[in-house]
This record gives structure tokens, sequence and C-alpha cells, in this order.
């Protein structure tokens, strides 16, 4: 059991990291924004940590990890005051921007090692580092859901005029949705650089992002706890079949690509508000006369 | 000077080709496809099979190739964006949607060809150079912008002067309006995808052509090129597309020119994002990009 | 409270929706706006509050002036409105609504939230019985739980102006309320907004019922073209030349 247990750890650890991601990308989706600069913030948030990690080796590991996600936050509100104004396609595209702007200034910047990256980033992170962070981020989405911000947010994601004629201070709410995705992306950045010993800015990069849209979508956007179910599934999926793809002799490469597609095609065709509403349709269709 | 202007329009004109289809799809559906950069890349292999395997000339490959691209663009459309109209969240959904199809067709291009760069076989376009002033440009490149100069001056004859185009125009305006007004909105669509994913695929060809190599993953880049050309010309709009595809070309180019290799990928998103902050719906765009 | 618009105007291209409009609403007064359709008379509406900018003109809230404000900050000056096309929270239930109406009422930060302190659980289950009797007032109670898309027009429209009301507006703006709706739901709706102006709000109620507007309203002013025509109590309005001339053939 304990083998069992290491040996599928990093696979955990990825799970969680990813759930962590799925739900930045939903901070935003839940006021109705699709904000795609999460790899972005990642980026920032990784390079703070694996910075401070390496240059003052003594700073205490939760230090740095307030860092990872302050920084990207911090970031967050200069770009998100004249993004924010742009409505859905245009929001997307325009922070996807931002996400490549990061990837490239790192790609670019001497200090970091440019494309290379840095490494030898001691493993601080622990499994149950990450399995407390999502815990305090679930917690805290939880929690969210019947406050009175909930409720705003919610208004906003519905119909974003009827909310200000109700005195739903749009802008601010968004702005701190942003802020607060991205301190989640770049805490899961800090956790991932501390377990991977590395960071290198291909890895944040468009491809990033749209894994974290299509893991909190598939997952589904209508409860908080959506995303991290989407975010398990499909970092367990690819394991799962690889097994199986060695065990029936394919190629895991494009086999592991084309299920991944499919899968994705057929959750967002056919149930299009994700893993957590499947209970919902079968109590549907078992309610259905035969 | 003269010589960076010609390989900005080389650049430009396969970058505006590229975006020409992109815009279209999306003045049409007001969806983002993003599987138009897998169509790009699949047709630069057919091309490629064509050519390498099947021995056929050039001239019988490219034309085989963007046929291929636009049927691959019909499939696309009747998979994943017609069982999604009508549903409120159609733009997450398909932007979604369409990137499984991309998944679906890297993994294809990957099965088929492998996940190395593959090449054009010597002699498949003659290797010469022509003078025009004091700059020089291949053959290979004139034939490129010449191409995708007179295929967007055909979708744009085909959009303006036919029924069809017509009808492409008054479903991008309203498919409501369209509707009433009795044009079949499922088979203007399908014709909208059928030119954007031709073109697209044409401009994948060519780019094969051009830095004779392919691979599955070769659309990743063009594409956020792309968005940036789209979003500076206009969202839906061919024009804007063609002009802001050589603009950025043009401006590509130069940039490498005076700052160095490392600030080409940026000037695209520096333009994108300057756009978007003041004038989100770029030179010719018509969609409403602020909130009310 | 008291709206005074004067001069107002507002125009898109070269099309003058509002055309140097000038009224007034006092505490407590039903204040009918009627006109044919197209009159600017949602126009209006959408400039009051701040959905819109004037041209020209201004908007004034007791003395204060409120246009240019944003929509969020002229709630919070205690305007509430619903709309022509309803714009309910869809996804939300009946209740659900009303909560989010409540917003500006609601003072509830986050902290004791995440430390699940009986104060907060006390605030989250106020504001559910206020929504729940906000409902009641319009006679919504038992669809509390219905998702909002799902309930039938009258009841949707019931439940929009549950959701004005929810924010103790001192200015309500009323668009269409009883459209669509049948003479009892038409008349339960009037007499609600009788005694909102009991409550000493001022109402400004758009309406094409033209015998609902005369029997409810204190005073009315009648649109055409983006111009006042006429101004007055219901009998004056009812004899004035120029407003039959713009109701002829129009059905009223």
């Amino acid at each position: 059991m304990a083998d069992l247990f290491l040996a599928y750890q990093s696979l955990f650890a990825f799970v969680g990291i990813n759930a962590l991601l799925a739900l930045s990308v939903y901070a935003t989706l839940c006021c109705g924004q699709l904000s795609l600069a999460n790899a972005g913030f990642m980026a920032l948030g990784a390079y703070t940590g694996a910075l401070i990690t390496l240059r003052a080796p003594s700073v205490p590991f939760l230090f740095v990890l307030a860092a990872a996600a302050l920084v990207p936050a911090l970031v967050a509100v200069p770009l998100g005051l004249p993004v924010l104004r742009l409505r859905g396609v245009f929001l997307a595209i325009a922070t996807v921007g931002f996400g490549e702007v990061v990837r490239l200034f790192f790609v670019n910047w001497q200090f970091t090692n440019g494309a290379m990256g840095l490494v030898a980033i001691p493993q601080r992170t622990q499994l149950w580092t990450i399995a407390l962070a999502l815990a305090v981020a679930l917690f805290a989405l939880g929690r969210l859901h019947g406050s009175r911000t909930g409720y705003a947010l919610e208004a906003i994601r519905e119909d974003e005029t009827a909310a200000r004629t109700m005195g739903i201070y749009t802008t601010g709410h968004k702005l701190a949705m942003l802020a607060a995705g991205a301190a989640l992306a770049g805490l899961a950045g800090g956790l991932e650089a501390h377990f991977t010993f590395m960071v290198a800015p291909n890895g944040y990069g468009f491809g990033r992002v749209v894994e974290m849209l299509v893991q909190a979508v598939v997952g589904g956007t209508a409860a908080f706890y959506g995303p991290a179910v989407g975010a398990a599934f499909l970092t367990v999926l690819p394991e799962a079949l690889r097994e199986a793809g060695a065990r029936l002799g394919l190629a895991p490469g494009p086999f592991r690509l084309l299920l991944n597609g499919a899968i994705l095609l057929a959750v967002i065709l056919y149930l299009p508000n994700g893993l957590v509403s499947l209970p919902a349709t079968f109590r549907r269709r078992a309610r259905r006369p035969a | 000077m003269g010589q960076q202007v010609l390989n900005g329009i080389f650049l430009g004109s396969i970058y505006a080709l590229f975006a020409v289809g992109y815009t279209l799809v999306f003045g049409v559906l007001d969806i983002l496809n993003l599987a138009h950069q897998a169509v790009f890349m699949l047709a630069a292999f057919v091309a490629l099979a064509l050519v390498a395997d099947a021995h056929l000339p050039l001239w019988v490959a490219l034309p085989a190739a963007v046929l291929a691209g636009g049927l691959i663009g019909i499939v696309l459309e009747r998979i994943a964006f017609r069982p999604l109209r009508g549903r409120s969240d159609s733009n997450i959904s398909g932007l979604i949607s369409s990137l499984a199809m991309a998944t679906v067709f890297e993994a294809i291009a990957l099965e088929i060809f492998g996940p190395d760069t593959s090449r054009f076989p010597q002699g498949t376009f003659p290797d010469r150079v022509v003078r025009l002033g004091g700059a020089t440009a291949s053959l290979l490149q004139l034939c490129i912008v010449g191409i995708s100069v007179l295929l967007m001056a055909l979708l744009t004859l085909l959009l303006g002067r036919t029924r069809l185009g017509r009808q492409i125009r008054a479903v991008a305006e309203s498919p409501r309006a369209a509707r009433i007004l009795g044009v079949n909105v499922d088979r203007a669509i399908a014709f909208a995808f059928f030119l954007s994913s031709a073109l697209g695929g044409a401009a994948g060809v060519l780019f094969g052509l051009a830095f004779n190599s392919i691979s599955p993953d070769v659309g990743r880049g063009v594409e956020l090129k792309g968005l940036a050309v789209i979003i500076l010309g206009g969202m839906g709009s061919v024009p804007g597309a063609v002009m802001a595809g050589f603009a950025l070309g043009l401006v590509e180019v130069f940039t490498v020119a005076r700052l160095g290799s490392s600030f080409r990928d940026v000037v695209s998103f520096a333009v994108l994002f300057l756009v978007l902050i003041a004038r989100p719906r770029g030179l010719f765009g018509r969609a409403a990009a602020r909130e009310a | 409270m008291t709206l005074s618009v004067s001069g107002l105007s507002r125009t898109f291209g070269g099309v003058r929706a509002v055309d140097e409009a000038t009224f007034s609403v006092a505490d407590g007064e039903v204040h009918g706006l009627i006109g044919p359709n197209g009159a600017g008379k949602t126009t209006l509406l959408n400039l009051v509050s701040g959905l819109l900018r004037p041209t020209a003109g201004k908007i004034e809230l007791d003395g204060r002036r409120i246009d240019g404000l944003p929509p969020n900050r002229v709630a919070a000056l205690g305007v509430a409105r619903t709309y022509q096309n309803i714009r309910l929270f869809g996804g939300l239930s009946a209740a659900d609504n009303v909560v989010v109406g409540q917003h500006l009422r609601r003072r509830a930060p986050f902290w004791p939230r995440l430390l699940f302190l009986p104060s907060a659980l006390r605030e989250e289950r106020a504001a559910q019985k206020a929504a729940e009797a906000g409902l009641e007032r319009v006679g919504m109670r038992e669809r509390a739980l219905t998702r909002a898309h799902e309930l039938s027009y009258g009841e949707q429209r019931r439940v929009e102006i549950a959701r004005a009301l929810a924010s103790q507006p001192r200015l309500v703006l009323l668009d269409e309320p009883t459209a669509g709706m049948n003479p009892n739901e038409a008349f339960a709706v009037a007499r609600l907004v009788r005694e909102v102006a009991k409550e000493g709000r001022a109402v400004l109620l758009i309406e094409h019922n033209v015998r609902l507007v005369m029997e409810l309203c204190d005073r009315i002013t009648v649109l055409n073209f983006g111009k006042v025509i006429a101004r007055g109590t219901p009998q004056e309005i009812g004899k004035d030349p120029a407003v039959i001339a713009a109701y002829l053939g129009e059905g009223g």
C-alpha cells in the first residue's frame, strides 16, 4: 500500500497542482470572464518563488509561496483595468497576448537563463503542502457561494448590465477575481517549481493555459469544486490510458492525444455542464419513463 | 530597405492568407476556431504526401491540398460547431470544441507522419532567384505572394459578387434575419467553413514550401500571430485581415532588422495589446468589443 | 426622493431619441411615462439609471446631479429599476434573484464566513428570509426556488419587481411591468405600485396599458419622438389634443 502511494505520489502532486490551476481559471469564469492569462501568472509565481529560494535560501517556504502568489496578483491589477472592459472573446485574446508577452519576457531575460530557465531548485514542496493549498482554495471558494460577493459574482456572470443597476461594482469584483485567479496560478507555479526542480518559459505557454481551461470546463464550472474534479480526471486519464495503451501495444503519443481530443469533444458536446453534472443527468434519465 | 520590404510582403502574404480564413469564421459564427491552425498543418502534410509519396507535381498537389483543407473544414463544422449552435455558452464551448478537434487532427498527423520535421523533396520547386531593383527574391517567394493575393482576391470576389457569398455575409450580419429571408443558414455556414479552411490550408502549403519545414505542431506559432492579425484588422473583416497581415509581416521584418530576432514575436503581441486597449475593433471591425 | 429631469437630450447618430425632456417625480408620487412605440421612454429610463450618458441636459436626485454617473453609483443613491425585456438572472432561482437585489443593503464581511461565525450564518439566513418576504409581496413565495428562466412571463415580471424593491429604493423605475399580464395580475401589480408609493418612494412607470396608467398615476408625462408633448394629471392628459393625435391609430 505504501509502495502504491509512493509510486503515485508524483501523480497526486500534479493532480493537486492542476486542480489549483483549474480553479484559478474558474476564479474569473465564475463571474463570466474568460481570462486566459493564467499561464503568464503561473510563470510569474514560479519564477518569483524559484528566484527567492535560489538567491535567499533561508527564507521560509511559506513566505516564498506567499510571494509567488502575491506578485502575479499585483500584476493582475494594472492588467485588468484596461482589459476587463473588453467583452468575451476580446478579453480572452488580450489575456492570451499577456501570457505570451510574459513567456517571451522570460525567454529573453538573461538573468534567468532565458529559454533554459532555472534548475536545481530544491524540492521544498511536499504532497501535504499541495493538499493544504488546495484545501484552503476550495474552502475559500466554497464559502464564497452564498455570500454577498458570491451572489454578486453570479449576477455579473448572468447579466452584467443588470447587476450594475443593482449597485454592484462590477469592475471591482472582476478585478478582484482576476487577482485571486492570478494568486492561485502563481501559488501553483511556486509549488510546481519546487517540486519539479526547474522552471522554464516553455512550460508556461498558450498550451498550458488551454489545459487549465479544458480541465475547468470538463469538470464543470457551475460548482466551485468542478474544476478540481476536471483536473483530477484529466491528469489521471493520460496515465491510465498509457497503461492501457501499453498493454494494447499502441504507440503512446498519438493514441493518447487522440483519446484526449475525443474525450474532450464528447464532454463538450454531450455533457456541457461538465462532469459534476453527471449525477443530475443520471437522475433525470432515471426519472424518464422507459 | 527594399529587401526588407520584399521580405515583409512575402511573410505578410502568408499571415494574411491564414488570417483571412480565421476572421471569416469569426465573422459568421462569432467563434474563434482554434482548429484553423490544425487544418493549416494537415493541408501542408497532404501536399507533402502527394509530392513526396505519390510523386505528383506541385501544381497538382497544391490545389488538391487546398481542396482537402476545405473538405476538412466542412467535416470540422459538422462535428464540432453545428451541434453547439444555439447554446448560450457557444463562444467558450466552440473554442474548446475546436480545440478538441485540433488535438485529434494533430494526433492523426503524428500517427501518420511522426513528430519530426518533414521537408519537401529537393526539386519540388525550381530554385531560381529574381532581381528587383537592389533586392533579390526567390521565384518561390514571388509565387507565394502571387498565389496568396490571387486566392484572397478570389475570396473577396466570391463574398462580394456571388449569391452564396451574399448569403454568408447575411448570416454574418444576423443569422436570424438571414433565416427569415430564406437563406439556408446551415449551407451558408458550411460553405464559409469550406472557404476558410481551404485558404487556411493554402496558407499551410505555402508556409511549408516557404520555410521548408512541416511538423504536427507547426500551426501553433502561426495561430497566435494570426490572432494579432485578425484583431488588428478587425474581427470578421476580410479586407482588414488582408491589410493587417501584410502590415504585421512588414512590422515583424523591420523589427528584427532593427532590434534583433528576439523581439520578433513580442512585436505581434505588443500590437495586439495596443489595439485592444486603444481601439478594440481594429481597423475595420464591426463587432462591439467593449461592454455596453 | 425627488427626481428632476431638465432639458435632457440623447442623440444616437443623427437621431434624437430624447429631445429636451423636462419633468419631475416627487416622493410618494406615481408618475406615468407614456407615448407611442419608439417615443424614447426606455431611453429616458436608461439615462436616469446611468446606462446611458445624456448628450445634453441634466438629471437630479434631491438636487444632486446624477447624469454621467455609472449605473452602480446611481443605484447606490437609491434608484432601482426593472427592464422592458426582463433582465432576470435566468440561471438563479427567484429567491436568489431577490437576494442579489439586496446587494446594497447587505453588510456582510467575508472573514466571519470563513470562520463559520454565528453572525455570518445569521446574516445569510436573514437575507434568505427577506427575499422570501419580498417574493411574498408579489405573490411568488411558492416559486421561490424555481429557476428564473423556468417562470412564466408574468411571474418573471413580478420577481423582477421584487428584486427591484429589495434594495429599499427611494426611486423605482418600472419599464412596462404589466406587459403580457392578464387583467388580474396587472391589477395586483397596480395595487403594489400604489403601496410602494405610499411608503414614500417615487415611482416612474412606463406603461402601454393606458387605462391602467390613467387610474394609477398621479401625474403623467407623454413623449413622442423624444419630445415631451404633454404633462399633467390623467384628466388633463386625457383631454389633450396633442396626446389624442399622437395615439390616433396607435391602439393605445
